[in-house]
């Protein structure tokens, strides 16, 4: 029994040293990655979908464990992406400093406007989020002079050790990005654990019992905010020294949809739902963007062409049948399956618990307003 | 004193154009709390569908305008119904995967586009005198700021008319209010939630034709922006209330005209600054009821 407890925490650790040997080894799997594995081409996709894994496990908290449907999530990605970039582009700072400059910037900005937009929940939470990272994609936009506007900002490798810096090094950018999945991992397992991640669930599920026990949801919430927020920025500060450089669509509400995309694929409220969504949708991606420019598409007929020559719609038609079929994303499904296979009559669906807990704040709300 | 006009002016057509958009997304939130973020994809196609037939039919006159307008509008609620019978439907009662769905569409639906009219913004003509401008007290305003506030006061017009004197308006408006009880009446609720998909469909495909001419460009993403302003007037002016949305808009637009005038084009920044506010004083908005 015991060993069965520990069974997820020791694959885990195997994978994460399986990751980290990777760049030694020599693995090909044609189709799915351009290059042998020890070499930069595919090392740097990894690391980009490592990125992608770490900001969706960031919104994973958001929206997984405390039920907050936010549509501002790539401002704190962007916070981190630009403010490493600034901090050293502007102020000269070595990369260490700038990285946590970068940290507390987010952090900053995500305390600002999350304690504003928590005055609301719900839709009108999302519509605010949206709101305000629509705003933080116009100041970096019409802020040439520090951000680069449209052009975007490249990275000062003047700053950065020799070891971050170029192709030859891919390697190292590499197990940056791996630590900093790990990382994140492990603060949303602890925030998950801990008493706070308790509080948020409950606070998801419902609000007025919190408040009944004398607890606070709107400091809860506006804590695990934070967290994700920051955790966010570490993951934009990984994607800007592993592109060396950032454009505006770090900051849009494009990218935030997309990391929405990639948490439901996985499956709402799982962490390893989360990884697999954001690696999954970055392979997606890349794969598909190839295929777009590939002859075999280019010369169908135009109403099979168009369509399969965008990325983007074939990603969002997945992304609908997933939503309408399969509510639970993959992890959800296989989390399902698994546990009715071993009896259990109760699976977990985190989307419908979100929204029967929204179901019976209306009602709340509506009966408030009668009495 | 004409600066000050034509900013107002401008501000209040503007105001207009954001009221096609947000009016539909008030009603939806409104009656069925779906936050419609495929609104915007209604308003591109429809924008794009105009152009064509406004094309065939020569884009020089006022004819052609007026038909081309009239397409928008029936475009738009045919793509809204089949999105609410088709992906809303299916979903009943279950708000949170609703507008992902949405979400899903409108990122669809923009690469869809992308690959059917290309990615770049593509310049259109209309009759000669919406380039024009017409002498108020001095100030020189575009025609065309005159055609948004005219058909956003026809819209409004037909829209009060609608709520206010038809069976149908009066079962979406006692909706908005208690939707149980009127479920408990015996009342089929659910077919005016296709009702109102189309309504706000048509209202954002007038909005879609209209924005076209007011940018004179039309491209892929006309609509994701306009979308964005849309829901902060829906936040800003309460949501589910039609009257909150007119006065919001008007608001935001000619707030963000005076910005972008007199503050040096920081308008965009100043509406969200002003949704932070008004979240902060009144966070069920400037008219919605719910506190």
């Amino acid at each position: 029994m015991s060993i069965r407890r520990y069974w997820p925490a020791l694959v885990g650790v195997g994978l994460v040293i399986f990751m980290a040997v990777l760049p030694l080894l020599n693995i090909s799997i044609p189709g799915i990655l351009p290059t042998p594995t020890y070499q930069p081409g595919t090392l740097a996709l990894l690391s980009l979908c490592m990125v992608f894994a770490s900001l969706a496990l960031s919104y994973n908290l958001l929206l997984g464990t405390s039920g907050m449907l936010s549509f501002g999530h790539a401002l704190y990605f962007g916070a981190g992406a630009y403010g490493l970039g600034i901090a050293l582009e502007h102020f000269g700072v070595p990369l260490f400093p700038g990285v946590f400059v970068a940290l507390i910037g987010g952090m900053i900005i995500a305390f600002v406007t999350g304690a504003v937009a928590m005055r609301v929940s719900g839709i009108p939470f999302a519509m605010v989020t949206l709101a305000f990272a629509q705003a933080g994609s116009v100041l970096v936009r019409r802020n040439s002079a520090i951000t680069g506007g449209e052009e975007g900002l490249s990275l000062n490798t003047e700053q950065v050790p020799d070891f971050l810096v170029g192709v030859i090094n891919t390697r190292n950018l590499y197990w940056f990005a791996l630590a900093v999945l790990v990382i994140v991992y492990l603060v949303t397992l602890w925030v998950d654990t801990s008493r706070l991640g308790h509080l948020a669930r409950a606070t998801r599920e419902n609000e007025q019992r919190v408040r009944v026990l004398g607890l606070r949801p709107y400091r809860v919430r506006l804590i695990v905010f934070v967290i994700a927020a920051v955790l966010a920025s570490l993951a934009g500060v990984a994607y800007m020294l592993l592109q060396s450089g950032t454009v505006p669509r770090s900051v849009s509400a494009d990218l935030t949809i997309t990391v929405l995309v990639m948490v439901v694929l996985g499956g709402v409220g799982f962490r390893w739902g989360a990884i697999v969504g954001g690696v999954l949708y970055t392979l997606l991606d890349q794969r598909l963007t190839v295929l777009a420019g590939s002859e075999a598409i280019a010369s169908l007929p135009d109403f099979l062409r168009i369509p399969l020559s965008e990325p983007l719609f074939l990603l969002g038609a997945l992304f609908i049948i997933v939503v309408m079929f399969l509510p639970g994303g993959i992890a959800g499904t296989i989390d399902g399956w698994w546990r009715r296979r071993h009896g259990e009559r109760h699976v977990r669906d985190s989307l419908r618990s979100i929204d029967d807990a929204e179901a019976d704040a209306d009602a709340v709300g509506a009966s408030e307003v009668r009495a | 004193m004409s600066t000050i006009i034509l900013t107002l002016v401008t501000g209040v057509g503007l105001g207009a154009l954001y009221f096609l958009v947000a009016s539909g997304l008030s009603l939806i939130y409104g009656l069925m709390h779906v936050l419609n973020f495929a609104h915007g994809a209604f308003l591109t196609l429809s924008a794009f569908l105009g152009w064509m037939v406004a094309q065939a039919l020569g884009t020089e006159s006022w004819w052609s305008f007026l038909v081309s307008i009239l397409v928008g509008a029936a475009v738009g609620a045919v793509f809204a119904t089949l999105t609410e019978l088709v992906l809303i439907r299916p979903l009943y009662e279950r708000h949170i995967e609703q507008v992902l769905v949405t979400v899903g569409l409108s990122f669809a639906a923009v690469a869809l586009f992308e690959g059917v009219w290309g990615t770049d913004a593509i310049p259109i003509s209309g009759p000669p005198w919406l380039k024009e401008t017409t002498e108020i007290l001095g100030a020189r305003i575009p025609n065309v700021y005159w055609i948004l506030m005219l058909a956003a006061g026809l819209v409004l017009a037909a829209l009060v008319l609608f709520l206010k004197k038809t069976r149908y308006g009066m079962i979406i408006r006692a909706g908005v209010e208690n939707r149980s009880m009127v479920t408990a009446l015996g009342i089929d609720v659910r077919r005016s939630f296709t009702l109102v998909f189309a309504i706000g469909g048509a209202a954002a495909g007038i909005g879609g034709v209209l924005a076209m001419h007011y940018s004179t460009f039309v491209s892929a993403h006309l609509g994701s922006t306009l979308l964005i302003f849309a829901f902060i007037v829906t936040v800003v002016g309460g949501l589910g209330s039609l009257t909150g949305a007119a006065v919001a808009s008007v608001l935001v637009a000619v707030l963000q005209q005076f910005a972008n005038f007199y503050l040096g084009g920081t308008g965009d920044f100043i509406v969200v600054i002003l949704l932070a506010v008004v979240l902060l004083v009144r966070p069920s908005g400037l008219l919605g009821r719910k506190a």
